[in-house]
């Protein structure tokens, strides 16, 4: 049984949590939260794309690292638990859905620049009233696209962007370039990653995939975020503990209250559910194994069950000074709703796992 | 990544799997139901003693010890080999997980050389002595007293005192007793720990019927019991140190779901055949799906925590702090599925006896089942302080006895 990590994948995932200790973190994060900021730190993207991160996942014939989601996994949690102010879970989502559904044409357009840092690719699924990746309003007519997508994340930075569309055998992906695109910038509750609103009016646009990859990628995309979900679920835990060794209460650390300490377990064991199912996601799309449409709808439910819990818990242990602006609680509060928003909320993937499950009984009866 | 074994572990597996084939064909089928005692106690013996022959009792164990000497991986390959049959399970899980283990690791020569052999062999069965009335979560509050007595020339401990929820002590030649050596001492420091004869004068057992119905523990009277000192496991007054070893092993122990409790899968089934209160089938009803969904994340979430450490044994690694959610997460998870299904087949589930329909009554056995397994082997809430001070490392409860005399603060 090896139901963990390679050694490969825990070395890079423990380069890129050194680096963005240093950094990124909540320091970096407030600056980018002030007005007048930009929209990512330029320097560590750049340094960030030297170290290879962008190129994890692209094959080497077009001149990636050809490494596992393994790598992939381990980037997104470290990027989760630094709130780091570049558009690396975007562009690892987005490089997913070409690397596994973009034919030889689509990788060579694309897949070089996004791996050299370059290119920046977004993902975009939400549009105003959507409430699940499997309802879609935009239209694709012939080559081209339309209607609106919002908020997307790190839409401003993009030159690409991978699109979900209605297409004749359901939602599927589309590329769109961004050169010349209309696009704007959205206010929303995540103060330091910037999202934006893309309308597509006849926009020209290239089917990626089929209405089944998308669905593959659907759970691929679960999986990378619910490694960002829970390093910054974790980020929250540790900034918990913390403030629970050293605050003290009625003459004791208030650590030692159960109350306070029961909370703190229970963050532990959500996480650790998250993780678990997580790995299993992660191990079913390197055996293609038949479990991975639960795996990844466990994933992202429990993933965000432990980001909700955390962050919520992280401000009620600070007490008062958790909810002041220079508190850092807000943080991780305010990026749970950035990343409900990023595939759809608990609720349809709750609804995801149970039909997986009901076809795999049907299956095995 | 992969769920297979190693091809030394395949090599061991196919070994148990013939073995097994040769020597459990009497198990395939499962036990008659409501066997007695006695019997139940003759069929574990017989297998027990067909086990040690076959070279697969005291796996883990140093051969010096009668052990095989191998890995715990090797243990819980033939765990799960051995759980393919309907094997007599449970009377010496508690003398072979964690009494003879703290014989041997404590123990003075001569016990070892009497006690562990026939222990393995399954010759005689042993009992676990630790709880008190007054002495449960806080399991240091032992009251149950050891008085050294040398006045007829010998070297003898005599007890006297009360243990509680003690499993298979009506079926025991032997166990494990802490008592309080020393009141004078703070709670932790004045215990000692010895091995009793059940069958000694002055040892009266008595059963306990739980709110299931069922016993499976017994309170335990000890009147004025001697025991050599020959006996003693550890040093005098290291009675502490010396039980949380043998709970470290009681920790892996009761770890698992049970076999009897029902799952997502249960609750799928059920909600196919009752109506949502607008009338239409319960499995479209989002609640039911949301709990189907969360006991999934849960059980099977354990299940794959399990694999991790798994994978950390089978490359010789010691598994993370990861295992210790196991238990907290399954008795709750019980409780709210049965709950849950329950509530969901309305008068139907409130039905017991002949009349109750066979897959809900299993649901009310899981539902009172639960609520001891929440208690059993650390409750919910010490479960949740192990793991927010040993694995987060956050500072110890509140403890006002801690460093006063025993004798300050009970009446001993």
């Amino acid at each position: 049984m090896n139901f963990d990590f390679s050694d490969e994948a825990k070395e890079l995932g423990e380069q890129a949590r050194k680096l963005l200790a240093e950094r990124a973190g909540t320091g970096p994060a407030r600056l980018a939260m002030a007005e007048g900021a930009a929209a990512m730190d330029a320097a560590l993207w750049k340094d960030i794309a030297e170290l290879g991160w962008t190129a994890a996942r692209v094959p080497e014939a077009h001149g990636g690292l050809g490494l596992t989601v393994e790598e992939v996994a381990q980037l997104a949690e470290a990027a989760g638990g630094s709130l780091a102010h570049v558009p690396l879970v975007s562009t690892l989502l987005a490089t997913e859905a070409l690397v596994l559904a973009g034919s030889e044409a689509q990788q060579a357009r694309w897949l070089p620049g996004i791996a050299s840092g370059e290119i920046i690719a977004v993902a975009a699924w939400s549009e105003p009233g959507a409430v699940n990746p499997a309802t879609v309003k935009t239209t694709a007519s012939g080559s081209t696209l339309t209607g609106v997508k919002q908020p997307v994340a790190d839409l401003a930075l993009a030159h690409v962007a991978i699109v979900a569309a209605a297409g004749a055998d359901g939602p599927q992906l589309y590329i769109v370039d961004l050169q010349g695109a209309q696009t704007a910038a959205v206010e929303t509750v995540d103060l330091v990653r910037r999202h934006g609103k893309l309308t597509l009016n006849a926009t020209p646009a290239e089917a990626l995939g089929t209405a089944a990859d998308y669905q593959d990628w659907l759970d691929r995309a679960a999986i990378i975020l619910a490694y960002e979900a829970i390093g910054t679920a974790a980020s929250a835990m540790a900034m918990s503990v913390d403030y629970a060794k050293t605050r003290v209460a009625f003459g004791q650390k208030i650590g030692r209250y159960q109350s306070v300490k029961h909370k703190c377990a229970d963050m532990y064991i959500k996480l650790e559910l998250a993780r678990a199912h997580a790995l299993h996601g992660v191990a079913m799309i390197g055996m293609n194994g038949p479990e991975l449409r639960q795996a990844a709808a466990a994933a992202r439910v429990a993933s965000l069950d432990a980001l909700a819990f955390c962050a919520e818990e992280n401000v009620q242990l600070h007490g008062g000074i958790g909810f002041t602006w220079e508190s850092d609680c807000q943080f991780y509060y305010r990026r749970n709703r950035a990343l409900v928003a990023a595939l759809g909320p608990r609720g349809w993937w709750a609804d995801r796992l149970v039909r997986a499950l009901e076809q795999r009984n049907r299956a095995a009866a | 990544m992969d769920f297979n074994d190693t091809p030394q572990e395949a090599e061991y597996r196919a070994a148990v799997r013939t073995w097994l084939d040769e020597n459990a064909a009497d198990y395939r089928e499962p036990a008659p139901e409501g066997m007695k005692l006695p019997e139940f106690i003759a069929r574990s013996k017989a297998w027990q003693a067909r086990k040690h022959a076959g070279g697969y009792t005291g796996i883990t164990w140093p051969t010096m010890f009668g052990g095989q000497g191998l890995t715990p991986m090797h243990s819980i390959i033939y765990g799960q080999e051995e759980s393919r049959f309907h094997v007599p399970q449970g009377l010496y899980s508690i003398g072979l997980g964690m009494c003879i283990p703290t014989v041997f690791s404590h123990g003075q020569p001569e016990a070892i050389q009497r006690y562990v052999p026939k222990a393995l062999i399954g010759e005689e069965v042993w009992c676990q002595l630790f709880s008190e009335p007054a002495a449960g979560s806080d399991l240091a509050g032992i009251r149950t007293k050891a008085v050294r007595d040398t006045s007829s020339g010998g070297d003898e401990w005599v007890i006297d005192g009360q243990k509680v929820w003690t499993s298979f002590a009506h079926a025991s030649d032997f166990g494990i007793v802490v008592c309080r050596t020393d009141p004078s001492l703070p709670k932790h420091k004045g215990l000692s720990m010895f091995i009793v004869d059940m069958k000694a004068p002055g040892v009266t057992v008595k059963g306990i019927k739980q709110m299931s119905g069922g016993s499976d523990f017994n309170e335990v009277f000890f009147d004025g019991v001697r025991v050599n000192d020959s006996h003693r496991l550890g040093a005098v007054g290291d009675g502490w140190k010396v039980a949380l070893t043998t709970l470290m092993h009681e920790r892996l122990a009761v770890g698992g779901k049970p076999r009897y409790a029902p799952g997502y899968e249960t609750l799928i089934k059920l909600a196919k055949g009752v109506d949502a209160p607008d009338g239409t089938p319960a499995i479209g009803a989002s609640d039911v799906r949301q709990k189907i969904a969360q006991t999934y994340i849960n059980d099977q979430g354990i299940k794959l925590t399990q694999m991790r450490a798994l994978s950390a044994l089978s490359k010789g690694q010691m598994p993370g702090p990861e295992q210790s959610i196991s238990k907290v997460v399954i008795a709750k998870t019980m409780q709210d599925l049965a709950s849950f299904a329950l509530d969901l087949s309305g008068g139907d589930g409130f039905i017991a006896g002949a009349d109750a329909d066979p897959e809900l009554a299993k649901l009310q056995g899981s539902y009172i089942g639960s609520a001891g397994l929440r208690i059993a082997g650390g409750t919910d809430e010490i479960l949740r302080n192990i793991i927010a001070e040993r694995v987060l490392g956050l500072p110890g409860d509140m403890r006002p006895d801690k460093d006063t005399p025993f004798n300050q603060t009970v009446a001993v």
